[in-house]
């Protein structure tokens, strides 16, 4: 296919944007200045203050003496491609290859390839970007050319027309001086020394020549105007292979239209991944809005499915997130995340329940949804004494245990988180407690089995091994009380309370 | 005159078939290992498809409403299925599960900051069919919420178990049978030192066309075990304890 690009040259991207911000400045002459070895230094211009003479790399100062009545901005580091970054995600309606011209940072390259006969071809595509932008307060130039360079070259200096024909970006390359071909200021002085004034004058010379005299960069940029070496856009957004987009004829404002709009959406995206035996794991959905604004929500799911009604569920969980303020205009559906879908055998009776049935692995999607993964909890049984470690978070809803549950010893029905520190009464040293007291409760203990003692593992903490008691009291109550440490050990040793049997 | 008693029945029949309980009459009796305590419910057979409500106020109380439906858990997730356990502040221990027959890692446990999350993960879990019961530990349910939990138990038949937190015995919901499980002291075979099985005092405070009762139960290793026979004992729970400190 003929690869075709875009470039769109803000010439006054800051001050655009200030005007637009704060329509009284439309009518004043205003710079942007950022502090550089103590001066301030300007670093945009506004069209009226340009009138005056005032450029880019000035100091404020000088400035303000041609023109008193000049408005000084403070300008901040990066502002620019933040600016250029939104204006680009902005255009992402016109091509899904949107990048930011690294070189001068003040304008965008799209690769437009078979995307501009959705708008008329080419003159009524670029109408439309131009107008769309210009009634946002933008003021713009356009190229389109075979080759990013040459697109970017006609967008800064082209004179005559901003559509360069297919195959013809040398033809237009000849009359425009050097600059327009991204080079940086040394080599740009170099040439104009030696009176290259015009592409036309030095484009016909032997590569070995300009190699020699402005080095392999100089090269590099020519070859890439004239489409010799290919130009790699680094795309704002990685395009997803699943992805659907669905424009509204008009904004859509109410929980119903966004609903539809999911069902639509996710109708045509689980058809495709149903045929390509692709599941979902991960899905986007991004609501554009006409105030400019971007709303967005995320789903996942624990296994892959391409299940529309059991999505839309998981989506409906979100509706309310959606804020549409003004109205949405586009909604895309991305599925970043995909996996192979297993589609089982469908089983003539009622299938067997379990783990992995369908309706129990829904079911915690959508509480995944609503609540959080983390939320989730499965033990499995951990190859260790100590009580707190011996149970195991489990990864998965369908991870095997690797061991058996042990069910020689007691373990309580309740486990208290830390165990909380008792008052005893022991009559002989490794004996059961003859009465504690629990939360100012005095219980007197009746029957008693112990001590079971279990060690600290050494290797992951320190501390005193614990000596297990199971008591019950005159009452019936069921009690874990441990000791931790030895009787006349060179520490103290305590008591505590560590669980309730059932 | 027959007539008439014979429409009586039948209405009554089908009212009990509506609100989930299996009739006998309808093929064999499913029993669920609680013995004397089935009868109390209509046509003897402990309703499945139906909310029960546990009241537990002590954490001794709570312990062994735990052991209670874990022991029914067993039967319950005999067929293989699932089982969701909801709260907001468990202190269940995984573990101990395995002591009464039910494999702890096929219960998931879903532990939530909001006690309005617990009820709607309920609701969903219950009309959740894959699952075998559901358990959800609250604090309190009001009528509105206990109904809804209940229409969702009707349309898929999972059990619900709900563990309610607070002592108000007079509060109303619609659940179809309200338990007290309370610890009694233990009694070891043959005079042997130490604690025996573990016994508890059942209480069913109100069943759904049933009738109340109180019973002493046993977990003996492997199934429930009612004890008839019963020296003089206290209930743990109706007990005033002194205060010391």
């Amino acid at each position: 296919m003929q690869r075709r690009f875009v470039s769109i040259w803000f010439s006054q991207l800051l001050a655009d944007w200030q005007i637009i911000r704060r329509p009284e400045l439309s009518d004043l002459p205003f710079v942007f200045a950022a502090p550089d070895h103590g001066r301030m230094m300007i670093t945009a211009v506004s069209p009226l203050a340009f009138g005056f003479g005032i450029e880019v790399g000035m100091r404020a100062a000088d400035a303000k003496a041609i023109c008193p009545g000049l408005e000084v901005l403070d300008d901040k580091p990066g502002r620019p491609r933040n600016l250029l970054r939104g204006l680009g995600e902005w255009c992402i309606r016109y091509s899904p290859i949107v990048a930011i011209d690294e070189f001068g940072m003040d304008a965008l390259l799209l690769d437009v390839s078979g995307c501009t006969h959705l708008w008329g071809g080419e003159r009524g595509y670029l109408k439309e970007i131009f107008s769309r932008l210009k009634s946002k307060g933008y003021t713009v130039r356009l190229g389109i050319a075979d080759t990013p360079g040459a697109a970017w070259a006609v967008s800064h200096y082209g004179k005559i027309t901003p559509l360069i024909p297919a195959g013809e970006q040398v033809e237009a390359l000849l009359n425009l001086p050097p600059d327009a071909l991204r080079l940086d200021e040394q080599t740009l002085a170099k040439l104009r020394k030696l009176g290259f004034y015009q592409i036309k004058s030095f484009i016909g010379m032997p590569r070995s020549v300009l190699r020699r005299r402005f080095g392999e960069d100089f090269l590099l940029r020519l070859a890439q105007a004239i489409g010799t070496e290919n130009e790699v856009l680094v795309p704002l957004q990685v395009p997803v292979a699943f992805s659907e987009r669905l424009a509204c004829l008009e904004p859509i404002k109410t929980k119903v239209g966004i609903e539809i709009a999911i069902n639509k959406l996710l109708e045509s995206l689980c058809k495709r991944m149903q045929s390509e035996g692709k599941g979902l794991r991960t899905g986007v959905l991004t609501g554009y809005r006409i105030d400019g604004k971007m709303v967005q929500v995320t789903i996942g799911t624990s296994g892959a499915t391409h299940n529309a009604s059991h999505l839309f569920k998981l989506f409906q969980l979100k509706v309310d997130q959606i804020r549409p303020a003004l109205g949405i205009e586009l909604f895309v559906l991305d599925a970043p995340k995909v996996d192979d879908v297993e589609v089982p055998q469908e089983e003539m009776w009622t299938s067997t329940p379990g783990l992995d049935d369908k309706s129990v692995i829904r079911l915690l999607d959508r509480v995944a949804g609503k609540v959080g993964f983390q939320v989730i909890h499965r033990y499995l049984p951990a190859t260790k004494y100590w009580p707190e470690r011996s149970v195991l978070r489990a990864v998965s809803v369908t991870e095997k245990p690797q061991a058996s549950w042990r069910i020689d010893k007691p373990r309580p029905t309740e486990l208290l988180k830390t165990p909380v520190p008792i008052e005893v009464m022991a009559i002989i040293p490794d004996h059961p407690p003859k009465f504690f007291i629990y939360k100012g409760v005095r219980h007197v203990v009746a029957k008693a089995d112990g001590p079971e003692r279990i060690e600290r593992e050494w290797w992951l903490d320190q501390g005193e091994h614990r000596d297990y008691y199971q008591v019950e009291d005159e009452l019936g109550g069921r009690y874990w009380l441990f000791r931790s440490g030895h009787y006349g050990g060179e520490q103290k040793y305590k008591w505590f309370i560590h669980g309730f049997f059932a | 005159m027959d007539a008439k008693k014979e429409l009586f029945q039948k209405l009554q029949q089908d009212i009990l078939l509506w609100q989930g309980f299996k009739s006998t009459s309808s093929g064999k009796a499913e029993r669920i290992g609680l013995g004397g305590i089935e009868d109390s419910f209509p046509g003897g057979v402990f309703p499945k498809k139906a909310i029960h409500e546990f009241i537990t106020i002590a954490p001794e109380d709570a312990a062994a409403s735990d052991g209670f439906i874990a022991g029914l858990l067993a039967v319950l997730m005999e067929n293989g299925a699932a089982c969701v356990w909801v709260s907001t502040s468990r202190r269940l221990f995984p573990a101990s599960l395995s002591l009464f027959n039910v494999e702890p890692e096929r219960i998931i446990f879903i532990d939530v900051q909001s006690e309005r999350d617990v009820l709607w993960i309920a609701e969903e879990a219950l009309k959740c069919e894959g699952l075998a019961a559901v358990v959800a530990e609250l604090n309190k349910v009001s009528l509105i919420e206990s109904r809804r939990l209940q229409l969702a138990v009707e349309s898929s038949g999972v059990t619900g178990f709900i563990l309610r937190k607070d002592g108000n015995k007079a509060a109303s919901t619609v659940a179809t049978a309200r338990w007290k499980i309370s610890p009694l002291p233990s009694e070891s075979h043959d005079g042997m030192p130490g604690l025996g099985f573990p016994r508890w005092q059942v209480e069913l405070l109100k069943v759904r066309n049933g009738n109340p009762g109180s019973f002493v139960l046993e977990w003996a290793g492997e199934k429930f075990k009612e004890v008839k026979k019963l020296n003089k004992q206290t209930i743990w729970s109706d007990l005033e304890r002194r205060q010391i400190g």
